[in-house]
């Protein structure tokens, strides 16, 4: 134990500089899946066959396991010397954020209740209007839900992202196996593990924020 | 609304266009020829692969089924929120973790990545399952209750085909999950296609990269359409809705 | 005011969900349209504010045919409150209610006095509602909130889906006073959907009876429970709702409400009846030609006056109109 927090003392800003940068790769691959998963979401409401389409395309992206879209990509974005490193990380979790960040837009919007975008026509919103007063924050509880789950997601995932040599804490755990340095190991698992508890309770915090207190139940 | 059929028809098209692209682009740059060149090891990594998540996956639905179904029982119930809690609190543990800290207790090889990825296993299946037994209406076991059915009768003949969509829904994720994380095993000595993946990641060798990560990714999406498929199969067409909305918890 | 020229309605493009309907409304009338379920009620009423499109025919509100209107102004310039009142759940009680005032850009204060202004029209407590949301509210509650927000821009015409449909039937009936009230108040030009007969004789100046997409009969509703017009119509009034009903009054009632005519001495043929007579045997015999006035008499055979069919009628539309106040015990209970 006593060797344990030794190893943690020399390492904290070692530790905590890793940490920094899986936030940073998360949080900025999470905005950017953030901006075009809703505005897809919100687009397909409009078109049903399209909603089909981008619907299964996703949820077939959701089930490439990351290593191997790792390595699909790796090829590619060598074409433009961005091979390994940040780069295709982010385009990863950009792309794996899009299941669940769309599919939970279109549906919360498509489920608002049809009586009340009834009336919103009949009070003589225009079309924006019916989206940004009425539609959004109806559906804004189940997209912020899709947002967390897309972030939890990012941060298991950013750990893969160590392989191709994006940082984070992932690198703590490779090197642990590399070296069988089980400290390295316990210890990513663990910053890694509380970081998607803090992420996910923040966001369910901010989310309850957000939630209009009239459809609360 | 033609308009928006043709948009819709147009990114169909893109889509198909850029995966078949993609295909191309790699057959014609070689990239799949460790495949062919080297089919013995292949089809070795491929056997070593589909074993490690087979069994697996078999080991942690012969363990999280009845786990669920006791936890769902009326005795256990009150119980259920820390197995749901556990679960939760270790499904933010990262793959990778779960490999690496299975060195620690069983050293290399193939045996601690199975016992890894059986770990991983366990937590979604359970969760899915225990999610479907609670789903199921009240008044439903009333019912059976009141036709004088006994409780293996009411077990079978109600529980399980109304909660058997949301196991196999778990069961899909699961599995899915597994041959990802089954990549990785490399890592530890457990083999499987990772091999490749890995070897092209650390030699910048796109042809292993290819060649590993794309038969990785069909046998992910052939077991989703598959569990898919038996999902829909063996389960009566109401229970599917609720599984398949959107999720807010 | 509004005008219904050879309107008609088709989703499918074969069957008629409404077919060639044509009708004048006048300026502060309450017009139902009154019909079983699938009849079309809903979709005619949904094409005055343009929610559906016209397929054939036309729709004039003063002279004007709503197809050259603006469809969002048109909208803004008419109330609509449906059944399950749609009040917005992100919404608080006055921003539901000051929605389209909101919407044409009017001041945060004129708002404000708008929104107490219309709460105090259906009784509730403007300070107590304000931050409240739609679902802290009863059914009755929100449903007199979805009238007052279709109330709320002062708009010339009402449309009305089934509004207090989803009410149990004693809120619904206190609701349908408090309406009428109001009504006699702001004096709209209302079309209201119903399908229940005891609320359209009670509610409406004329009904539209519809089947299957036409009109059956247009008229006031003592004019359909009198002459219905066919075998339909009076199918579907129930062929002695009327007479039932007059059955369980007495000229003497009648007398009291609004009076007799005086005798027409120009009719010979004129029966003579006494005052505590039921309505519907002396309506009987004037129906029966027996003779086109009935002399009453009262128990001292002095003579009242005289009664005839037309009076019969005036005091059955009064009477529909007027059956809950007399129930006053009941919305004791209420509340
Ligand atoms: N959006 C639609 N698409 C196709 N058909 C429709 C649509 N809306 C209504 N209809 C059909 O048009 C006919 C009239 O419907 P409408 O809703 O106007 O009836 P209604 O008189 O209001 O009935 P209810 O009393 O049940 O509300 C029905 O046969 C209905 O099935
Ligand atoms: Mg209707």
């Amino acid at each position: 134990m006593n060797e344990y927090l030794e190893y943690l003392r020399i390492n904290a800003s070692y530790i905590w500089g890793l940490t920094v940068q899986h936030i940073e790769l998360v949080g900025i691959a999470i905005i950017i899946a953030i901006i075009i998963g809703v505005s897809i979401g919100i687009y397909l409401t409009t078109n049903e066959d399209l909603a089909e389409t981008v619907l299964a395309a996703a949820s077939v992206l959701l089930t490439i396991p990351s290593i191997a879209l790792f390595g699909i990509m790796i090829p590619f974005f060598s074409l433009i010397n961005q091979g390994i490193g940040f780069v295709p990380a982010l385009v990863a979790l950009v792309l794996y954020s899009q299941l669940p960040i769309i599919r939970n837009t279109y549906s919360a919007i498509k489920n608002v209740n049809p009586a009340v975008i009834d009336a919103a026509n009949g009070v003589g919103m225009k079309r924006r209007q019916r989206l940004v007063r009425v539609e959004i924050p109806n559906a804004l509880p189940v997209i912020m839900a899709g947002i967390r789950t897309a972030v939890v997601l990012n941060i298991g995932i950013g750990v893969i992202a160590a392989f191709i040599g994006a940082g984070g804490l992932g690198t703590l755990i490779v090197q642990g196996i590399t070296r069988t340095d089980m400290y390295s190991i316990v210890t990513g698992s663990i910053v890694v593990s509380l970081l998607a508890i803090i992420a996910d309770t923040v966001l369910l915090l901010i989310q309850k924020r957000l939630t209009p207190k009239g459809i609360e139940n | 609304m033609n308009q928006k059929k043709i948009i819709a028809i147009i990114v169909r098209i893109l889509l198909y266009a850029f995966v078949i692209g993609f295909f191309v682009y790699a057959g014609v740059n070689g990239y799949f020829s460790p495949i062919f060149e080297q089919s013995d090891t292949f089809w070795v990594l491929v056997g070593q692969h589909l074993n490690l998540v087979i069994i697996s996956s078999f080991l942690a639905i012969v363990i999280a089924l009845p786990l669920a179904v006791l936890f769902t029982r009326p005795r256990f119930r009150k119980y259920e929120w820390i197995a749901s809690n556990v679960a939760n609190l270790a499904q933010t543990v990262p793959s990778l973790a779960v490999l690496a800290l299975a060195i620690g207790i069983l050293g290399v090889g193939f045996k601690p990545a199975v016992f890894a990825l059986f770990i991983y296993s366990v937590l979604p299946i359970f969760r899915n399952a225990v999610a479907g037994f609670n789903s199921i209406n009240p008044d439903l076991i009333d019912a059976g209750k009141g036709m004088g059915m006994k409780a293996g009768q009411i077990f079978w003949r109600v529980e399980v085909p109304n909660a058997a969509y949301a196991i196999i829904g778990g069961l899909r994720t699961a599995v899915v999950l597994n041959i990802g994380t089954a990549a990785l095993a490399y890592y530890i000595g457990g083999g499987g296609l990772g091999v490749w993946i890995m070897t092209g990641i650390e030699l910048f060798d796109n042809a292993y990269l290819i060649s590993g990560a794309i038969p990785v990714t069909l046998m992910a999406i052939g077991f989703d359409y598959l569990l898919r498929g038996v999902g829909y199969v063996i389960s009566p067409k109401s229970t599917r809705q609720t599984a398949d909305t959107a999720t807010t918890t | 005011m509004i005008s219904f020229k050879h309107v008609s309605k088709s989703y499918t493009g074969t069957e008629k969900a409404v077919n060639d309907v044509n009708f004048e409304v006048e300026q502060g009338e309450i017009v139902i349209f009154l019909g079983p379920s699938g009849c079309g009620k809903t979709t005619l009423l949904r094409m005055v504010n343009r929610l559906e499109t016209i397929t054939e025919g036309s729709i004039l509100i003063n002279g004007q045919d709503i197809g050259e209107l603006n469809e969002i102004e048109l909208r803004r310039k008419i109330g609509y409150v449906i059944q399950s009142n749609g009040l917005f759940p992100n919404m608080n009680i006055e921003e539901n209610v000051t929605i389209v005032p909101d919407l044409l850009g009017w001041d945060k204060k004129k708002k404000h006095k708008r929104y107490k202004e219309l709460m105090q029209l259906i009784g509730l407590d403007p300070g107590e509602y304000r931050k409240r949301f739609p679902n802290e509210l009863s059914g009755g509650q929100q449903q007199r909130i979805g009238v007052v927000r279709a109330l709320a821009a002062d708009p010339p015409v009402m449309l009305m889906d089934e509004p207090f449909g989803a009410l149990d039937p004693l809120i619904r009936e206190k609701i349908q006073d408090e309406f009428l009230q109001i009504q006699r108040e702001v004096k709209k030009t209302i079309l209201f959907v119903s399908h229940d007969i005891d609320e359209a004789i009670k509610m409406a100046d004329k009904i539209v009876l519809m089947r299957d997409g036409e009109i059956m009969q247009y008229g006031t509703p003592s004019d359909i429970l009198i002459h219905p017009k066919n075998e339909y119509v009076s199918q579907f009034i129930g062929r002695d709702r009327a007479i039932k009903h007059l059955s369980l009054r007495t000229i003497a009632q009648l007398q009291e409400e609004i009076g007799l005519v005086e005798i027409d001495q120009s009719i010979v043929d004129s029966k003579q009846v006494n005052v505590h007579e039921n309505l519907k045997d002396t309506l009987a015999m004037l129906l029966n030609q027996e003779a086109d006035q009935v002399i009453v008499h009262d128990d001292n055979d002095e003579v009242q006056g005289a009664i005839t069919i037309d009076r019969v009628q005036r005091y059955l539309h009064l009477e529909m109109r007027q059956k809950p106040a007399q129930s006053g015990g009941k919305e004791k209970v209420m509340e």
